[in-house]
């Protein structure tokens, strides 16, 4: 199922701090769109509200919390259950009709087929990670919301993540990504969202974003500039 | 809630280590506050040293009370060990061997028997305050013991000499004349010489012989009941309020498994809200998968469950050693039910508050433990504004209601099990509650 997501006007605040404000921007199904912006930006904020693991202060999301896959950045899983036995668990709370079928799949699907049956507390990170991202895909959602995904991967592994990701989204998955990394946002994202303070200061194309820039360099010199002439107004 | 269930099962049955500290740990704990409430204190080891010369009497009437019989009375309270020096017992208690040390001096028959000095016992005690606070109580109770019953010997010997003036005879009393008249018959055989006497000197002096004695007798006669009166002028009778008592062992038992019902269902419902957070999973179960309310019902179903199970096998146990009415195992059952929940209740309201398991329970374990101490407290062991305040604390959680409620279920005691029962439910709604406000914020 593919479908569109549209934000419109998200504002988040905790007591004085505001860490979102008005922010409003629209995913076609099968766009993949990553989040940048300095620390605090409001990046996890943004996605953790997509998931509905949090509740906006304002504005309004068009997709139900439960047709987004989320990963959060620190991984969220159970330690002394299996990989299999986390990905089980999070399928049937999915409600997926074939949870066993499901979770066969998806170890196929993220080469984790070998480390099925270690307890989770014995992983890598960058495997964890994985078990992380697993669990996101688990109910087939038509929108993905992952959260620094590729932090603690490996570059084989990133590779193939962004492989996998770039499947999803040519499949019609909707992909919504933060990353610190403007080089895989440029490699792998259709948009760039630049989060700054909050404010939503930048939606376009990775193109865009290093002509409104003066069109020299790569995509993380871009956004250094950006970044610093917003901080100069 | 099914798959949680059984998630928290799995984690459960791999954290053998976490498992068999949470259940043998309040277990333990629990095992010794029974033990220690259930046996009477243990005898003071004392030294006696006993200066008096071999065979030493106090000489009352006609008759002796030998010194030993004091030292006998202490002996019975006291752990009493005779020395014969005195610097073998100053030397036992500074080597700590014994705490303290009676010594009955030579010259305590002659101050009893003078009846113008009080006669004295002297105790050395060591220097050291705790163990000096310890026993001199014990030590005061069993002094006062001996007293006790050295003086009721030297009453009976009184009273005896008091009977044998009152009706005569002699009654195998070494020195008494045989068969001698009493004073209850003196006035009677007086006022028939008497009348057989004619007016004049003799008579007159007969008369006012037989005045004296008709009067010594009826004096004599109220100061044999003066001196019962005296030996022990107040006798203890006691009642007790609301129903029957409950024996110290079963209460016990019933201190003891409450401790255990609390350890365990407020640290494994502390602890499973809490590794929710520390595993990060929280927030990704609340967005949708699972509601707020249904993890914690599930987080509290569990502890008690388990608790349940813990509490109830630690009952059934400890029932093979101590009598208790199996005849009330429903009532058990549904004591330990409420103050189940009510515990696990608890328990999600401080899983709710932190950020990782280890503090949880830390959390968990400093408040537990003193809420046991103080619901345990009885009246009169502190001040009245203190036990208010104390009362105030331990009504606002749930470990004195559930003490209640399993004590009425046990052994019948009062306030009954219904009114117990419905504080538990009322406490686990609000507990409830707050773990409700403490997850929300979390998230």
């Amino acid at each position: 199922m593919s479908v569109p997501l549209r934000v419109e006007g998200l504002g988040k605040t905790y007591g004085e701090l505001e860490a979102l404000a008005d922010v409003s921007f629209e995913l076609a199904p099968g766009e993949l769109a990553a989040v940048l912006g300095p620390n605090g930006a409001g990046k996890t904020t943004l996605l953790s509200i997509l998931a509905g693991a949090q509740r906006p202060s304002s504005g309004s999301v068009s997709v139900e919390p439960r047709s987004v896959g989320w990963a959060p950045q620190q991984p969220a899983l159970y330690g002394k259950l299996t990989v299999e036995e986390n990905l089980e668990l999070f399928a049937r709370l999915e409600g997926v009709a074939d949870p066993r079928g499901a979770v066969a799949a998806m170890l196929a699907q993220t080469g984790l087929e070998a480390r099925a049956r270690e307890r989770v507390e014995n992983l890598s990170g960058g495997n964890r990670q994985r078990v992380n991202v697993a669990i996101a895909l688990i109910g087939g959602p038509p929108v993905l919301a992952l959260d620094e995904p590729s932090a603690s991967l490996d570059p084989a592994q990133r590779e193939r993540l962004w492989e996998f990701v770039a499947g999803l989204a040519a499949a019609g998955t909707t992909v919504i990504f933060s990353t610190h990394g403007p080089g895989e946002a440029q490699r792998h994202a259709d948009r760039v969202l630049v989060l700054d303070g909050g404010r939503l200061t930048f939606a376009g194309p990775p193109r865009a974003l290093i002509e409104a820039t003066g069109g020299e360099g790569d995509l993380e010199q871009a956004l250094v500039s950006f970044l610093a002439a917003g901080a100069a107004r | 809630m099914r798959s949680l269930l059984r998630k928290d099962l799995l984690i459960l049955r791999r954290s053998r280590l976490t498992v068999a500290t949470l259940v043998l740990y309040p277990v333990a704990i629990a095992l010794l506050i029974g033990f220690a409430l259930s046996r009477t204190p243990s005898k003071a080891h004392v030294d006696v040293l006993d200066e008096t010369p071999p065979g030493e009497t106090v000489q009352v009437a006609s008759r002796r009370v030998t010194v030993s019989s004091y030292v006998d009375g202490l002996f019975s309270g006291l752990h009493a060990n005779r020395v014969s020096t005195r610097a073998r017992a100053v030397g036992d208690v500074e080597s700590g061997k014994v705490v303290a040390a009676v010594v009955i001096p030579a010259d305590i028959a002659a101050k009893v028997a003078s009846a113008t000095a009080q006669a004295e016992v002297e105790v050395i005690y060591n220097g050291n305050a705790l163990e000096q606070s310890l026993v001199s109580s014990q030590l005061r109770s069993a002094l006062a013991e001996a007293n006790l019953g050295f003086s009721e010997q030297i009453q009976r010997a009184a009273a005896q000499a008091i009977d044998l003036l009152l009706r005569g005879g002699n009654r195998g009393v070494l020195g008494a004349p045989p068969d001698f008249v009493g004073l209850q018959r003196l006035p009677s055989l007086l006022r028939r010489q008497i009348a057989r006497t004619p007016p004049g000197p003799d008579r007159r002096s007969l008369e006012a012989i037989e005045s004296f004695a008709s009067f010594a007798a009826q004096n004599l006669g109220v100061s044999k009941r003066v001196l019962a009166t005296v030996g022990q002028p107040i006798k203890i009778r006691s009642s007790v309020l609301h129903g029957r008592r409950t024996p110290l062992d079963t209460f016990a038992v019933v201190v003891a498994v409450t401790v255990s019902l609390m350890f365990l269902a407020v640290l494994l419902a502390a602890g499973g809200v809490a590794l929710e957070r520390e595993e990060n999973a929280l927030a990704r179960l609340i967005r949708g998968l699972v509601s707020r309310e249904a993890l914690l019902l599930e987080k509290v179903l569990l502890a008690a469950a388990c608790s349940f199970a813990v509490a109830l096998a630690m009952l059934a146990g400890v029932g093979a050693f101590v009598t208790l009415d199996w005849g009330r195992a429903a009532l058990w059952l549904a004591a330990l039910a409420c103050g189940a929940v009510a515990f696990a209740s608890l328990g999600v309201a401080i899983g709710a508050l932190a950020r990782e398991v280890r503090a949880a329970s830390l959390l968990a374990f400093l408040l537990s433990l003193p809420l046991a101490f103080l619901a345990l407290v009885p009246a009169g062991a502190v001040s009245r504004g203190f036990y208010d305040a104390i009362g105030a604390i331990s009504f606002v959680f749930p470990f004195k209601a559930a003490l209640q409620a399993l004590d009425a279920a046990v052994n019948d005691a009062h306030p009954g099990l219904g009114g117990a029962a419905l504080h538990l439910i009322v406490l686990s709604v609000v507990f409830g509650l707050l773990g409700r406000i403490g997850l929300q914020r979390a998230s």
